[in-house]
């Protein structure tokens, strides 16, 4: 084991499944370069056929992924922002995840598409939304979205693995975390949910960057007696309803954080299944902390205001505590 | 028209396509207009010696990608008229299982990528699959179909640049036939040739014939042998004309209203690529008058059996819902 920051393990993961599997490239702009660090680094290894500069075109390019995925390869997208995926919306809504149900299964889209998703550096709307909630409504696609080093490494490899098309979503914000990343090749299954820290007394479920929210909430709620378990889903589809379903059984209380705007955020999805599965075992409402319902805004005291925020976790938290 | 520099066995390979399509698109519009058929169907008679000159230019591993007019295609590629008619149908018979319908049959053992429904749709994942002929080093073509429309989308643009800009063996063949829907392409841009947008990205654009299934074939041929050669994509602009409306029944859409011009439709009618064709084949004694009877009522017969095939298919089971997803 070797402390790893995120960056350091998602270029690990594409170098490990490049070198593993010829049919494996990578293409979006400046991937050669590498704007954000992760891909930086592989052009020198593997050459301008398996890591395609491409022009600002994400519906074309995304396109080409599909293209190229149906015909046997195995590519990687680099959309860079998620607020860019807007772009290619098309390609990815009406195409990637339809054609294996709508050509009757005569072929299947093994791509994956990566983007740096959601805020934290102050770089306004166009830059910081966090956009995996439209994808968790389109049928078909798969989303990941982990928020350590461990879990990104393990994730992606799964990722470019598996069969279908998924979307990556990593975090500028969480460029620079560390944690302990094995030496020996391991997967992390997507649609598998981690408890990053178990209590008996509330469920607080997240993904992302709001997992470092939740546990912030969570220490604190600690020193005041309250336990919370906190559920890093990783993935947002499939995800692991068995895990929270679980976790609420015990605790009986549910609090989901996540960085969407309010309406039909990934944390209403949650919400909702909780409530229909186990309203008889819930001692208080569910509760959602989500960002404020505004676009996204430049000023890093109003960005942070937008975002959930341990406050406003240990507020919900507390709600939920006055129904005993 | 002539034929000079094409094999007679050529010849006869692209009016047997031409012919396959004609009668299967007048059944679908028969079968639509009886009230057979569910939801929208685009035809594509007018247009057939587009699909038959280029296809009849490809070799079997080349691929193709379709638009909602895209039955034609399917059958110059080579594509099994039963089983096309049963996805009409909505039936488990057919093509996609009934999943897909008229704007999404694909035949992937036959290079046939998939029609897709959104216009414009289809081009960059035609680039994807020119990209990956170009990674693996194979000799194979991607072609894209599109329409007028598809032109002002600007997938068109993002992706003849992205195919230029890394050189691939792409050709792109838009169908102009003068009308989006309902709007005349020339009001809804401002230059006559479309094909004079290649210049924006650096690779040939050419105006053909549409009606001209020959001249089709010809400047295909020569797009085929460039991207084989590694020198990029192509441009082709046929120029052409949609015999029936933008979609069978499109009369409820349009309450009384016209949107044809005379000239053009006389136009269309004049340069009804089949009659064409036929004309030319009979005249130069390519194959006599019975033969070409019979080539016909073969057609005919075997359009007829997909048609009473596809009416007694089953329909999907409801379990097939939760078959195809993910693997």
């Amino acid at each position: 084991m070797a402390r790893k920051t995120y960056v350091a393990a998602i270029q690990e993961a594409l170098a490990e499944e490049m070198r593993r599997d010829p049919r494996v490239f990578l293409m979006g702009e400046d991937v050669r370069i590498g704007v954000f660090p992760s891909t930086r680094g592989l052009h020198a290894e593997f050459g301008g056929k398996r890591v395609i500069d491409t022009p600002i075109s994400e519906l074309a390019v995304a396109g080409a992924g599909i293209g190229a995925a149906v015909n046997g390869l195995r590519p990687i997208v680099d959309l860079m922002f998620g607020t860019f995926l807007y772009l290619a919306f098309d390609q990815i809504a009406n195409q990637a995840g339809a054609m294996r149900f709508m050509y009757g299964g005569q072929t299947n889209v093994p791509l994956v598409l990566m983007a740096q998703n959601g805020a934290g550096s102050s770089a306004g709307h166009h830059h910081s939304q966090a956009v995996h909630q439209f994808f968790m409504n389109m049928p078909q696609i798969k989303v990941i979205m982990p928020s350590t080093p461990t879990d990104g490494k393990g994730l992606l490899k799964s990722a470019i693995r598996d069969d279908n098309p998924v979307l990556f979503l990593h975090s500028l914000s969480l460029g620079g975390k560390r944690s302990d990343v094995p030496e020996n090749e391991y997967l992390i299954p997507i649609g598998e949910a981690d408890i990053k820290r178990a209590g008996s007394d509330v469920t607080i479920c997240t993904v992302g960057p709001t997992v470092y929210t939740a546990l912030g909430a969570a220490k604190t709620l600690s020193r005041e007696g309250i336990e919370a378990e906190v559920i890093d889903l990783r993935s947002l589809s499939p995800w692991d309803k068995g895990a929270v379903l679980d976790s609420v059984a015990k605790t009986g209380r549910f609090v989901a954080v996540d960085e969407s705007f309010p309406s039909c955020s990934a944390a209403s999805e949650w919400a909702a299944t909780v409530a229909e599965a186990v309203f008889s075992q819930l001692k208080a409402p569910v509760q959602r902390v989500t960002n404020k319902d505004v676009p996204m805004p430049f000023s890093p005291a109003l960005e942070k205001a937008v975002l959930p925020g341990e406050a406003d976790v240990i507020a919900a938290v507390h709600k939920t505590m006055a129904y005993s | 028209m002539h034929h000079q520099d094409i094999a007679v066995d050529v010849v006869l390979d692209i009016y047997q396509r031409i012919l396959r399509i004609r009668r299967f698109e007048e059944a679908v519009g028969l079968l639509f207009r009886q009230g057979q058929l569910p939801g929208f169907v685009h035809l594509y008679i007018g247009e057939e010696a587009v699909a038959a000159g280029v296809c009849a230019a490809l070799t079997d591993e080349d691929t193709i990608i379709s638009t909602h007019r895209g039955h034609g295609h399917v059958i110059a590629k080579g594509g099994d008229i039963k089983r096309m008619m049963a996805e009409l149908f909505g039936k488990a018979t057919g093509y996609c299982k009934g999943k897909g319908g008229s704007m999404h049959i694909a035949d992937f053992d036959i290079g046939m990528l998939g029609a897709i429904g959104i216009v414009g749709g289809g081009l960059p994942i035609a680039v994807g699959a020119g990209l990956s002929a170009w990674y693996s080093n194979s000799n194979r073509v991607s072609v894209c179909f599109f329409g007028d429309g598809a032109a002002n989308e600007g997938s068109f643009h993002e992706s003849l640049n992205l195919a230029s800009t890394l050189a691939l063996p792409v050709i792109f063949v838009c169908e102009n036939n003068q009308y989006g829907e309902f709007t005349p392409a020339q009001n809804a841009m401002n230059i006559t040739d479309i094909a004079d947008r290649a210049a924006g990205y650096g690779i040939p654009g050419l105006v053909a014939d549409g009606a001209d299934a020959f001249e089709i074939y010809r400047v295909t041929a020569a797009a085929v042998e460039r991207a084989r050669a590694g020198a990029g994509p192509t441009l082709i602009e046929a120029k052409t004309h949609r015999r029936g409306g933008h979609a069978e029944g499109e009369e409820a859409f349009l309450a009384g209203q016209t949107y044809r011009d005379e000239a053009e439709t006389a136009e269309a009618q004049a340069k009804d690529p089949l009659l064409l064709l036929h004309n030319y084949v009979s005249e130069n004694k390519i194959l006599p008058a019975n033969q070409l009877e019979t080539l016909d009522s073969n057609i005919t017969q075997a359009v007829a059996e997909a048609v009473e095939a596809a009416r007694n298919s089953p329909d999907p089971a409801l379990e097939s819902l939760f078959e195809d997803l993910w693997l």
